[in-house]
């Protein structure tokens, strides 16, 4: 799992230039749309230590792991349900011994299969049986392009010899390979080298992703924070590079949060295309969703899949509009932006019903940028606080 | 007119195009994205196999709609163009 805000499959209308094309909104009282796509936390174990991991503080332990057969069924579950998408992430996915089998499995159903890994912790024997059990695509992420910097920010030694080693074999096996750079304050002045790196692995595709800032990354805001001059550098790079390799890199890139001034449509909207699945089986709207106080959280082990998303009350809190507040009730953009990130309202308002502060129309979007600012002027950069079993707890 | 006649398209790998039941309607599935089809777009991704050139595309549709090639050779070229510049069709 890296430090962005996962996106779900988008849909786009192909006439005559794809676009986006927003789904009918529905009252929630109507039948709810099937979801397109599932994040899978298979475990929260993972060898890297990233201090911008979205996972939660609270690390879910290997015990309370789902098994091969919930997952199976799981799995089967979400198809049923119309799911056209599986990401199979973490931690780091890879550490399950089982993933072949569950690669298989969601193969068999008819998913579109996808591996979210850090291509540290895998054999490329295992690698050929993930792409002969049918993996479709693979993201790899980078903590950087420079490798001292790669090992300070995971915490692993040689990380970027394992992870280029295993981009060979995913180039070698002709699967299409996503690079995914988590940027920050601490990495973002190497933007240029991390495009060269995705044109060298012959990536497919380049995710420049600001850190999101909840989980980890929150913890660790004030070491991670770039300054609006590094923002506008990055841009700069990305929007140079996009024209570039035209054709050759698609390259996907958003302005963060706490810069920007309309907020994004997190998770495409909360209950209306995507879920995440725990280790444990706890089924979330958003992968940060157990931030938010006082919500209930159903589990695969306790209730069908399809019972969880018509009905679940995590799910029901915040889909649709109905439970939007002022200034999102009257907007015109309530149904493209859905209100943003509720996480992120929650972690800067206190409040996960209220706007999110990214928009320009929140009470607190000065306090927002107030934030940022605050960080960048610090005489003193913070050390990382890293991703641990146990050092999620204060 | 952008893309040469004797081009042959095919779905890029990694993209697979199906029919998505629980929604009704033709889908492509890309890394990490669902593009949606309309009926056209549906018609002309199913003829592109990697067989078939662009000339022999054209004439196929036009015959299957009863329209003449020349009208539906700027939407096919459109079409395609942009998908190829999305690595989601090979040439």
């Amino acid at each position: 799992m890296t430090g962005m805000r996962r996106k779900p499959a988008s849909t786009v209308s192909m006439d005559p230039a794809p676009e986006q094309l927003p789904l009918p909104a529905r009252p929630v009282s109507q039948p709810v749309e099937p979801p397109l796509a599932a994040l899978l936390e298979l475990t929260h174990r993972c060898p890297l230590q990233c201090p911008y991991c979205s996972n939660p503080l609270e690390l879910e332990r290997v015990q309370s792991e789902l098994s091969t057969e919930e997952w199976c069924r799981t799995i089967s579950e979400l198809a049923m349900l119309g799911a056209l998408q599986v990401h199979f992430s973490g931690g780091e996915p890879t550490v399950r011994q089982d993933l072949v089998d569950l690669v298989r499995h969601a193969r068999d159903v008819g998913f579109y299969t996808n591996l979210i890994t850090s291509g540290a912790a895998i054999t490329r024997q295992r690698f050929l049986a993930l792409i002969d059990a049918g993996l479709d695509h693979v993201q790899i992420s980078f903590q950087d392009a420079e490798p001292n910097s790669a090992v300070r920010i995971s915490h692993v030694p040689n990380i970027q010899e394992k992870k280029l080693t295993f981009a060979s074999w995913v180039r070698e096996s002709g699967t299409p390979l996503t690079v995914n750079a988590v940027i920050h304050r601490q990495n973002i002045e190497h933007i240029d080298a991390m495009i060269e790196l995705a044109v060298s692995l012959h990536a497919n595709r380049l995710e420049v992703a600001h850190v999101q800032y909840y989980g980890w990354a929150l913890a660790n805001r004030a070491a991670l924070m770039p300054s609006r001059a590094q923002l506008d550098f990055v841009t700069e790079r990305v929007t140079e590079a996009r024209e570039r390799y035209r054709g050759k890199l698609v390259i996907d890139y958003v302005v963060p949060d706490y810069y920007a001034h309309q907020p994004k449509a997190c998770m495409g909207g909360w209950g209306r295309q995507f879920l995440n699945i725990t280790p444990s089986g706890k089924v979330l709207p958003c992968h940060a969703a157990e931030t938010i106080p006082g919500m209930q959280f159903a589990s695969v082990r306790e209730q069908s899949l399809a019972d969880i998303w018509a009905h679940g009350e995590a799910f029901q809190r915040f889909r649709g509009t109905d439970w939007m507040p002022e200034p999102c009730r009257s907007c015109d953009q309530r149904e493209i932006d859905w209100g943003g990130c509720r996480c992120q309202a929650l972690a800067i308002t206190g409040n996960a019903a209220a706007a999110d502060p990214a928009c320009a129309k929140s009470d607190w979007h000065a306090a927002m940028q107030e934030i940022a600012a605050t960080a960048v002027d610090a005489p003193s950069l913070p050390d990382f606080r890293y991703r641990r079993m146990g050092a999620g707890k204060h | 007119m952008g893309l040469p006649a004797e081009t042959r398209p095919k779905l890029a790998r990694g993209i697979r195009l199906q029919f998505d039941a629980a929604r009704d309607q033709w889908i492509l599935q890309a890394p990490e994205r669902v593009l949606v089809l309309d009926e056209i777009a549906a018609e002309v991704l199913q003829r592109c196999t990697g067989e078939a050139d662009i000339t022999a595309i054209i004439a196929s549709l036009a015959a299957a709609f009863d329209a003449e090639p020349g009208e539906i050779a700027a939407d096919v070229d459109e079409l395609l163009t942009g998908l190829i510049e999305k690595r989601i069709i090979a040439t």
